[in-house]
């Protein structure tokens, strides 16, 4: 008698968590990640970046080829570069918005073209034989250096070179993954030979890293070109002369083998509708107006004709 | 890969510099000891009240229960955005992990104060009163030192989560030991990650020494038994004398099985 | 909390996921703590080195352990079973001690009783031990439930969607709404695996009840 109430109790726990299981397998992508087998063909899984424009253009890819018949699976906001591309690598996801300039120095560590077409070209020799991109975006958000309006009127900074004599007594912040990335720390002291007197790693261009240039707690961060706090606090983007965050511009990157017909046309018109500005706006709406990345992109989708 | 981390703490330019290993043992161990004391000055004298008056008690513990589950994470976040603006430079980033550590620390210790002084022999407490204390000097004089072991269990306990925990700071740009496993996830730098975790479990290990040590001295003989050099033998059933039960996990106190 | 209402099928998801994430490493932790614990009973000396070995492995933070399994088990990245199998780990080091605790709770007198009237080790272990020991089992379950159920939600820094997602979510974009709700979320989620465990506690030891309503 008392066995059965124990095998009857423990029976209705494991119950309970095996809907849970079986109630994540069907709807969450990540269930059906876990078993050792890939997703079937034509399912597509889409990547993303830990931040929220990069979210955002996952959304916007996932959302397209949904609406032309493609099997999407979402696993957004994995992490820096670093821990992503060899997901990708592994076959845990297919498709992941990039950036040329950054992708390009990534895999190829003598990267040397700066303007946009030269870039492409370059990331396209340099991509691993596993991967491709396809068509670049004239959208483009790049790294920058950052400072607050009072910083660059003290020390009279209007590119990054100004920062030269300057850098021993500034700190510097940005992502972690900065510390040793090339277009980071190193890239800095490679281009610019900037050593700054320390290095606080924040976040990837969020509000960490807004509220530390704002309280001072660092001289320079690093934030992206898109990012609508720029021009609400009056930062001023520092110039890029030697060019050492090059061109950024949006592009897809994909498993070779995933790649047909439908994929590549989607989101070779989504690049193809997409600029600076508009990105630009799409961010705001994310990040400011607080809406859900995934109505942004269904919006933005709806208005351009590609879903 | 054992070689590659044991490569990396090896490394002479890892213990040196503002980002260097001595430098975030000792960030680390700021954090967690500031958040220990602040949460110890107010779970041991709310416990003791509540042990010793039994006022309170219900919701106290359902409190502490609730309070268990508050995930750190999300609390950090929570914390960074409403006390971030309203203070200053590192300041702002300092209180949300404080906030965070204290709420942390707080639910072991004060189970451990209550439940401590809950359990003090009735018998212990009946002869104070018949040697004439009153209410407040049983307490000094009696409940607390009998409550002691399990106070400091829950100390013990309470630290270990912090030190475990401290590494949150890193999330918020800040020091400590997190900071190699926040930075070695970035760069996927996988020694660094690994000699941070093996960083934080020797650095947890000794301050639990460290603490075990402290109740060595702290705690009367009287209630260890360390006295007693006679071992009482059972000859019948081979029994040995129990030994005091000391619940290290901070869990409650394990009902006594018959009613 | 107009954000909720628009987004309460996304939380339910991910609350599903949360709880297989927190729920699964909790019985299979405490399916490996029984028998290790029974062990560290049963063979004295091993008591000391499961009890340290097992309390080593809850100092390692829960980030650093999430991080490593793939490497350490040959897991791919993104997969959700290193976070069930850290779970698991961290299930499992705290459990044991307290299965230990209990077994050795009960009384030596009903152990021997229960020897002399016939049974063997393994019946008289899963009849008689084990059912006295479930009070003591049960509360260090509590703990380790509310423990899993906080975090697993780190393991949103590594990408694993569950209610820690709603964290980083909210942190990315300075947006509290998904964050408070994720952090009620999570309190209420840990609330209601202690009443599950209260409950089959209740159920599994009728013992305790009946002395109650005899008395």
């Amino acid at each position: 008698m008392k066995r059965t109430k124990i095998a009857f109790a423990v029976t209705a726990v494991a119950a309970l968590i095996g809907v849970a299981a079986c109630g994540s397998g069907s709807s969450d992508p990540l269930a059906t990640g876990g078993s050792a087998s890939k997703a079937s063909t034509g399912t597509i899984v889409v990547g993303s970046a830990n931040f929220p424009e990069s979210a955002l253009l996952a959304e916007i890819y996932a959302g397209a080829l949904s609406a032309n018949g493609v099997t999407v699976q979402k696993k957004l906001n994995i992490g820096s570069r670093e821990t992503y591309i060899p997901a990708l690598k592994d076959g845990s996801i297919d498709l992941i918005p990039e950036y040329t300039g950054v992708l390009d120095q990534y895999f190829n560590k003598n990267a040397k073209a700066t303007a946009a077409d030269e870039v492409y070209a370059e990331l396209k020799a340099a991509v691993p034989a596993t991967m491709t991109v396809l068509d670049k975006s004239a959208a483009e958000d790049k790294d920058a250096v950052v400072v607050t309006k009072e910083t660059a009127a003290k020390y009279k900074l209007k590119s990054i070179a100004d920062l030269g004599p300057q850098a021993k007594n500034l700190t510097l912040g940005g992502p972690p993954e900065w510390k040793t990335s090339p277009t980071g720390v190193p890239g800095l002291k490679r281009v610019y030979n900037l050593d700054f007197k320390t290095f606080r790693p924040l976040d990837v261009g969020g509000p960490l890293s807004v509220q530390a240039l704002k309280n001072g707690q660092v001289d320079a961060v690093n934030l992206f070109t898109t990012d609508p706090s720029i021009a609400d606090n009056g930062f001023v983007i520092l110039d890029d002369p030697k060019s050492l965050f090059a061109a950024q511009n949006v592009v897809p990157l994909i498993t070779r083998s995933k790649v047909n017909p439908t994929i590549s046309a989607t989101l070779n018109a989504i690049s193809a509708k997409l600029d600076t500005a508009t990105l630009g706006q799409l961010v705001k709406e994310v990040v400011v107006d607080k809406k859900d990345a995934a109505a942004v992109a269904k919006e933005f989708l709806a208005k351009n004709g590609l879903a | 890969m054992i070689g590659n981390i044991f490569a990396w703490l090896t490394d002479g330019t890892h213990w040196q510099g503002y980002d260097g290993i001595p430098r975030r043992l000792l960030e680390h161990l700021a954090y967690s000891v500031t958040a220990l004391l602040i949460a110890a000055l107010i779970a041991i004298p709310l416990g003791l009240y509540i042990g010793h008056t039994g006022r309170g008690r219900f919701l106290v513990v359902n409190a502490v229960g609730a309070a268990r589950a508050i995930p750190s994470l999300g609390l950090l976040f929570l914390a960074f955005f409403w006390l971030g603006p309203r203070l200053s430079g590192d300041l702002a980033l300092l209180a949300p992990v404080g906030l965070v550590l204290v709420v942390l620390a707080i639910p072991p210790i004060l189970s451990g104060a209550y439940a401590g002084v809950e359990g003090v022999d009735p018998d212990a407490r009946d002869a104070a009163r018949g040697m004439g204390m009153r209410g407040p000097q049983v307490l000094r004089h009696v409940e607390l030192p009998c409550a002691l072991p399990l106070i400091m269990s829950g100390i013990r306990s309470g630290m270990l989560q912090v030190i475990a925990t401290a590494t949150i700071a890193a999330v918020l740009g800040l020091g400590g030991l997190g900071r190699f496993l926040i930075d070695g996830l970035a760069a996927q730098d996988f020694p660094q990650t690994a000699s941070g975790a093996i960083l934080v479990a020797v650095l947890a290990l000794s301050v639990d020494l460290a603490l075990a040590l402290v109740q060595r001295s702290v705690v009367s003989r009287g209630l260890t038994g360390r006295f007693s050099t006679v071992a009482t033998f059972d000859a019948v059933t081979g029994a040995e004398p129990p030994a005091p039960a000391l619940q290290p996990s901070g869990s409650e106190r394990p009902p006594h099985g018959t009613g | 909390m107009t954000w909720l209402r628009d987004h309460f099928g996304e939380v339910l998801s991910l609350t599903v996921q949360h709880i297989y994430l927190a729920g699964v490493p909790l019985i299979l932790g405490l399916l490996i703590a029984l028998p290790l614990g029974w062990l560290a009973r049963r063979y004295r000396g091993l008591y000391p080195v499961l009890i340290i070995g097992t309390g080593l492995l809850y100092t390692i933070p829960s980030l650093a352990l999430f991080i490593m399994l793939p490497v350490l088990i040959g897991t791919r990245v993104l997969n959700p079973v290193n976070v069930l199998v850290a779970m698991t780990i961290y299930t499992v080091a705290l459990l044991v001690r307290t299965v230990a605790d209990g077994l050795g709770a009960v009384p030596d007198a009903v152990n021997q009783s229960a020897s002399a009237m016939g049974y063997k080790r393994g019946r008289r272990f899963v009849s008689v031990e084990l059912p006295l020991a479930v009070p003591v089992i049960s509360a260090g379950l509590r703990v380790a439930a509310v423990s899993n159920v906080s975090i697993v939600s780190v393991a949103a820094l590594i990408g694993v969607q569950q209610l820690g997602s709603l964290f980083t979510d909210g942190f990315s974009r300075a947006f509290v709404e998904p964050i408070i709700v994720g952090v009620v979320a999570c309190v209420l989620l840990a609330l209601i695996f202690d009443g599950v465990i209260l409950g089959a506690t209740y159920l599994a030891t009728p013992w305790l009840r009946a002395g109650k309503a005899s008395g």
